[in-house]
């Protein structure tokens, strides 16, 4: 289990790294993922299972992954003068937009897996 | 008494783990509240325990900053998360390469008409330069949105609450959306729910339909990652 967490930690580190030397725009996390990806792919092929102390650790991190956003998301209580005068910006962005996305991105889907799925 | 009562007090509103506790005691509270509500998918837990604990500051009058001293250990975790968002993308890759080529090409358009209906609702409605960064990210997974939005010049606490309300209202109501524009494909149903609606979005995929459960987390994963390379790039040439 330390070696699955320091694995997720060294893939986050290099990220940081990376992102910060290259001048990336991508938060470093996300280059971690990528580099994490790509040494399963690598190590494991296509269909191979990772190390099962990896799974675990992995799982119980997505597993409670909304646990993670409630410090942030308290971070609202300074916000809520911006909150009160952008509600209607925020509430179009939020409720409108996602649900156009929604409709957007499922039809756009169908019709590629259509043609070329 | 009442001095003691006092000096407990300061020790309580300063050390990191009462805050700590409370952030655990209130998603433990908000899980419960979930389970009471029959999985309504608008008894979001994330939104309950932040609502709990936003009410709570600012009933104790504790600042925001003594109060993340304690919930940053929970905070951290976040980054790792992400990190580990690489397992199950690995686990999932063969059984859906073979749709990857039209899932990858609506994930990515998906992802840039979630930023552009963000902004431009903010852009029309004349909100401040902040707010509508903090909106571009909407639709990626927190803790990648937050990056985003620090990059762009947004507020990620703002996008913390914007991405999570989107992810609640897409899970919610996002089905009935696709029934309504006849996407029948379980496949292409995932997708949509993944891209514009992120974690929140995929867990109710996966209550629904497995094969939309997969896709819908490919496409959050997929939609994390081209959104972080694209957005700040479009971002900086449109300033």
């Amino acid at each position: 289990m330390t070696g699955a967490i320091t694995t997720l930690l060294v893939c986050q580190l290099a990220g940081e790294l990376l992102a910060r030397a290259l001048h990336l725009p991508v938060p470093g996390p996300v280059i971690g993922m990528v580099l994490l990806f790509a040494l399963l792919l690598v190590r494991h092929g296509e269909g191979g299972e990772p190390p099962a102390a990896l799974s675990q650790v992995a799982d119980a991190l997505l597993g409670h992954l909304g646990l993670l956003f409630v410090p942030a998301g308290v971070g609202v209580v300074v916000l809520l003068h911006t909150l009160a005068t952008n509600w209607l910006p925020l509430a179009l962005a939020v409720g409108g937009g996602t649900l156009l996305s929604i409709a957007f991105t499922g039809r756009l889907a169908q019709a590629l897996l259509l043609r070329l799925g | 008494m009442a001095p003691d009562l006092t000096e407990i007090w300061v020790y309580l509103a300063r050390e990191p783990l009462s805050a700590l506790t409370m952030t655990l005691l209130a998603w433990l509270a908000a899980l419960r509240l979930q389970r009471l509500c029959r999985r309504h998918p608008l008894a979001n837990p994330v939104l309950l325990a932040v609502a709990l604990l936003a009410v709570g500051l600012l009933v104790t009058g504790v600042d925001y900053r003594s109060y993340f001293q304690g919930a940053q250990f929970v905070h951290f975790l976040l980054g790792p998360a992400t990190v580990a968002l690489a397992v199950p993308l690995h686990r999932q890759w063969s059984s859906m390469r073979s749709a990857m080529l039209p899932a990858a090409v609506a994930i990515l358009l998906g992802g840039m008409f979630a930023a552009a209906t963000g902004v431009g609702f903010a852009l029309l409605l004349g909100a401040p330069a902040d707010v509508t960064a903090s909106l571009a990210p909407r639709s990626v997974t927190t803790p990648v949105a937050m990056g985003i939005a620090e990059r762009l010049g947004g507020l990620p606490s703002l996008t913390a609450v914007v991405v999570l309300c989107s992810g609640v209202v897409g899970a919610a109501v996002g089905p009935l959306v696709l029934n309504w524009a006849r996407v029948t494909d379980w496949r292409a149903r995932g997708l949509a729910m993944g891209t514009a609606a992120h974690g929140i979005g995929t867990a109710r995929a996966l209550s629904v339909n497995m094969t939309a459960g997969i896709f819908s987390g490919l496409a959050m994963g997929l939609n994390a990652v081209a959104t972080a390379l694209w957005l700040p790039v479009l971002w900086r040439l449109f300033q």
